[in-house]
């Protein structure tokens, strides 16, 4: 592992898989200062899975070209990455991501909302770019910075915003929190509160879907996407799942937002080998670099990525260099970082830059996207009116659910089980 | 022992089953438990309850006949059943639930063509396929996360931990998602998985091999923990375990998977919440569970040559406990004992003391005493290991004491 940002140490570490395909990447590496920018995305990687496995998975080798030349190329040759529906629709979300957002922190300052709460300015394009991909009945793993996730997955802001406040109508009856978002509907499967643990649940949710397809031997190809940070990155969970599903070929796509600071912690102090796709290779599936502040590259690294894993080729590990706006949460005072840092990517931010796109390829006129603007601001302010009029949680919501089968409780001195005693329903009684 | 009586109150907890078949399953409900027919004499002590002040001494002049272990029914009863050890039972009551739903599946170390550390899983993988009946790598906390992943999309994991000791590795996935998701979901996801693997201590195998968890999990919210202790009990609360949509944690343990016993050929569970009576008796209740029940049923045979009476009740739900039939016990022998494997601080022994003095104050002649093992990392040594955990002698002891 590469200690110094020198380029020749980095270019002895990846020989080791002795191939040729390897040694075309060792272009050099920049590796810079901690304060400054991250790693130029202008360079041109090349997803390519390991020769070090056994025979079972040694006609693993991805198909997948360099993203940017793939961009590069369509754009030369004219012919655009979206159709105007899509490229409205993906607007739009960004915008709900972002308003709701903002939403969230002037709620917070105004004493409707408490505790921890992770905002996600900056970050739209991975989850725009991902979760649009995706069907209904796939699903979507996240961390504590899920409300957006949870948008784009198809949770409606009224029921995101009534579980911020704390309200019975909130998609977790307020049992939850900003930071477990959870949706049977939509396959929303949370919301994790410590980094890495919704890591396995994802590799579960992708086993569930082999199993139907293998053992059950129904129709599924249902993927998993399953969203976490560059601190996530160094913990073990990551890794042991990264085994298991490149070992089993579970359909899941393990997407890193590295917005290169874990709150106060920057990624490059805290990593010895800081490209995180590299892990990808390691463990015998592609690892992707992709520049996640712009929405159509991570657009086009996720179609392959999900047709790839319906196709039941496995894994891959999709690193998207992206940044965040605001503070690690809205607790977090974000004096840490470089004002020109974050300069830098504000210039990059993602809404401007599909506008760009859009106005420029004529795929839309500003009419259009202001009238997109208007609707999300008038669908967040009813979230919050509908949030607000919804009633708090009473007393008898305390004991339910803590069981599937509130049997669970016991049978009580008097025989009879703990759940049948009227003061249970009430939440009073003694459990 | 009659299948019928241990497999009470299961009509509450099997109607949430769809594909049960009424006919055959033996387990009647709560509200009409026959009578117990067991064959065996009390020793019977001609004054009332109230022999507050005279003390239990037992009248030698009485007949005090009487046999510590419950004999079983004569073999003449109606269902013939079929030998088999412990082991042998968990994997026939994981098999009979894998061929009843699709949906069960097996994950875990050396599960599959190993068949098991202690063959619980023998054979199954060659039945089931590798993909059911699943080998993992070496990551506890991973795959216990992938089963819980797993129950919330539809499946129903059987996780198994080689040594119950390793899942304290898995304890981020147990404590945080296994035991709150269904609550910090609103309820939308249910995650009914079963956590087994073989605990306690052993013969001689090392501190970290020898653990006893139950009071590490015991204050998880969410989660409902049974230790099984014979073939019967074994199979009965794997099935329902495996049956229960709530995410259960069985503990076997490493001494008791070569018991032999003759079990029902017909198909039976045992309810999850319910405690199991061994000895009724008149003068003493002995709370115990697992490994235990054997060294208090060892000290009873010494307890009644002596005189004694000693009613044992085999807790098995260890989360939550059994109220009613302790209670009842405690109301009618008035003095507890509580023998248990688990470490003295914090443990089982520990919640269940409190629980019943907040409940059974009254009730209560003298206090509840608690035989744990001992606060230490178990010994490797034989004398130190054997000193670490309660032996027979120590309960006849304290019986002897409790009742003066």
């Amino acid at each position: 592992m590469a200690t110094a940002f020198s380029p020749a140490k980095l270019t002895v570490t990846l020989p080791l898989h002795g191939s040729h395909q390897e040694n075309r990447l060792l272009l050099p590496i920049r590796l810079p200062p901690p304060s400054s920018s991250f790693l130029g995305s202008t360079r041109s990687l090349t997803i390519h899975s390991s020769r070090r496995l056994n025979y079972s998975n040694a006609t693993r080798r991805s198909p997948v070209v360099g993203v940017q030349e793939v961009v590069k190329e369509k754009k030369a040759s004219n012919t655009l990455l979206i159709t105007k529906e899509e490229g409205l629709v993906l607007y739009e979300d960004m915008i709900l991501g972002r308003s709701f957002e903002d939403m969230c922190a002037q709620m917070y300052y105004r004493g409707k909302m408490f505790g921890f709460v992770h905002l996600y300015n900056g970050q739209e394009a991975v989850s725009t770019g991902f979760i649009k991909l995706l069907t209904k009945s796939d699903s979507v793993v996240s961390t504590y910075r899920d409300h957006v996730h949870a948008l784009s997955k198809g949770v409606s802001a009224r029921a995101v915003m009534s579980e911020l406040f704390g309200k019975v109508t909130g998609c977790c009856r307020g049992q939850g929190g900003s930071m477990h978002m959870f949706s049977k509907e939509h396959n929303m499967l949370g919301g994790f509160a410590f980094i890495g643990e919704g890591i396995p649940v994802a590799t579960g949710a992708a086993f569930s879907s082999k199993y139907r397809r293998e053992v059950l031997k129904k129709d599924c190809e249902d993927v998993t996407v399953a969203f976490f940070g560059d601190g996530t990155c160094n913990n073990g969970q990551f890794y042991e799942c990264l085994n298991m599903a490149a070992l089993w070929k579970l359909p899941i796509i393990f997407v890193v937002e590295n917005n290169l600071w874990a709150i106060g912690m920057s990624h490059l102090r805290a990593t010895s080998d800081p490209e995180i796709w590299k892990k990808g290779p390691a463990f015998g599936m592609p690892g992707v670099h992709v520049d996640g502040m712009d929405v159509l590259k991570v657009r086009e690294v996720a179609k392959e990525a999900v047709n790839r894993a319906r196709r039941g080729e496995g894994p891959t590990l999709v690193e998207c260099e992206t940044y965040r706006f605001r503070g690690h949460s809205l607790a977090d005072p974000d004096e840490l970082r470089d004002a020109a840092e974050k300069a830098k990517y504000a210039a990059r931010d993602p809404i401007t830059a599909l506008k760009k796109y859009l106005i420029e390829n004529k795929l839309a006129n500003e009419a259009d996207l202001k009238s997109i603007e208007k609707k999300i601001d008038e669908l967040v302010e009813e979230a919050v009116e509908f949030a607000d009029a919804s009633p708090q949680p009473g007393r008898s919501q305390l004991l339910e659910n803590v069981f599937a089968d509130p049997k669970g409780f016991g049978i009580g001195p008097d025989g009879r089980y703990r759940c049948e005693d009227p003061k249970f329903t009430e939440g009073t009684a003694q459990v | 022992m009659s299948a019928i009586i241990h497999g009470a109150g299961a009509a509450t907890a099997l109607s949430t089953f769809n594909s049960v078949d009424s006919k055959k399953l033996v387990a009647p409900s709560r509200t009409n438990l026959p009578v117990r027919t067991q064959k065996y004499i009390v020793a019977r002590s001609d004054a009332s309850k109230k022999n507050i002040g005279s003390g239990l001494r037992v009248r030698h002049s009485q007949k005090l006949i009487a046999n510590a272990v419950a004999t079983k029914e004569a073999e003449t009863s109606a269902s013939t059943g079929h030998e088999l050890l412990l082991f042998e039972a968990l994997q026939e009551g994981l098999e009979e639930e894998m061929d009843r739903d699709p949906h069960v599946c097996v994950m875990g170390e050396d599960v599959g063509h190993y068949g098991g550390s202690y063959k619980v899983t023998k054979g199954l993988a060659d039945k089931f396929g590798d993909l059911r009946v699943l080998d993992t790598p070496i990551c506890e906390n991973a795959f216990t996360g992938m089963g819980i992943g797993a129950a919330m999309t539809g499946l129903r994991p059987v996780i198994e931990g080689m040594n119950m000791g390793f899942l304290l590795l898995a304890f981020n996935q147990i404590s945080n998602n296994c035991g709150m998701l269904h609550y910090t979901s609103g309820g939308q996801f249910t995650i009914p998985v079963v956590i087994r693997g073989p605990g306690g201590v052993g013969r001689q195998l090392g501190a970290e091999h020898s653990q006893r968890l139950e009071s590490y999990f015991q204050s998880i919210p969410g989660i409902q923990m049974v230790a099984c202790s014979t073939p019967y009990n074994a199979k009965g609360l794997m099935k329902a375990a495996i049956r229960s949509e709530n995410p259960v944690i069985l503990f076997e343990h490493v001494l008791l998977y070569n018991l032999k016993e003759k079990i029902p050929d017909e198909e039976y569970i045992c309810n999850l919440e319910e405690a199991e009576m061994v000895r009724p008796g008149e003068h003493i209740t002995i709370l115990t569970y697992s490994r235990m029940r054997y060294h208090v049923m060892q000290a009873a045979k010494t307890l009644v040559n002596k005189g004694y009476d000693p009613e044992v009740i085999d807790i098995r739900s260890l989360k939550p406990f059994d109220l009613y039939t302790i209670g009842n016990s405690v109301k009618k022998t008035h003095r507890v004992l509580i023998v248990e494997e688990c470490m003295r601080t914090g443990g089982i022994g520990a919640s269940l003391t409190a629980a019943i003095n907040e409940n059974f104050h009254d009730y209560l002649d003298a206090p509840v005493m608690c035989l744990s093992s001992q606060d230490v990392p178990t010994p490797y040594a034989g004398t130190l290991e054997e000193w670490t955990v309660v032996q027979p002698a120590q309960i006849v002891t304290a019986v002897e004491q409790l009742c003066k």
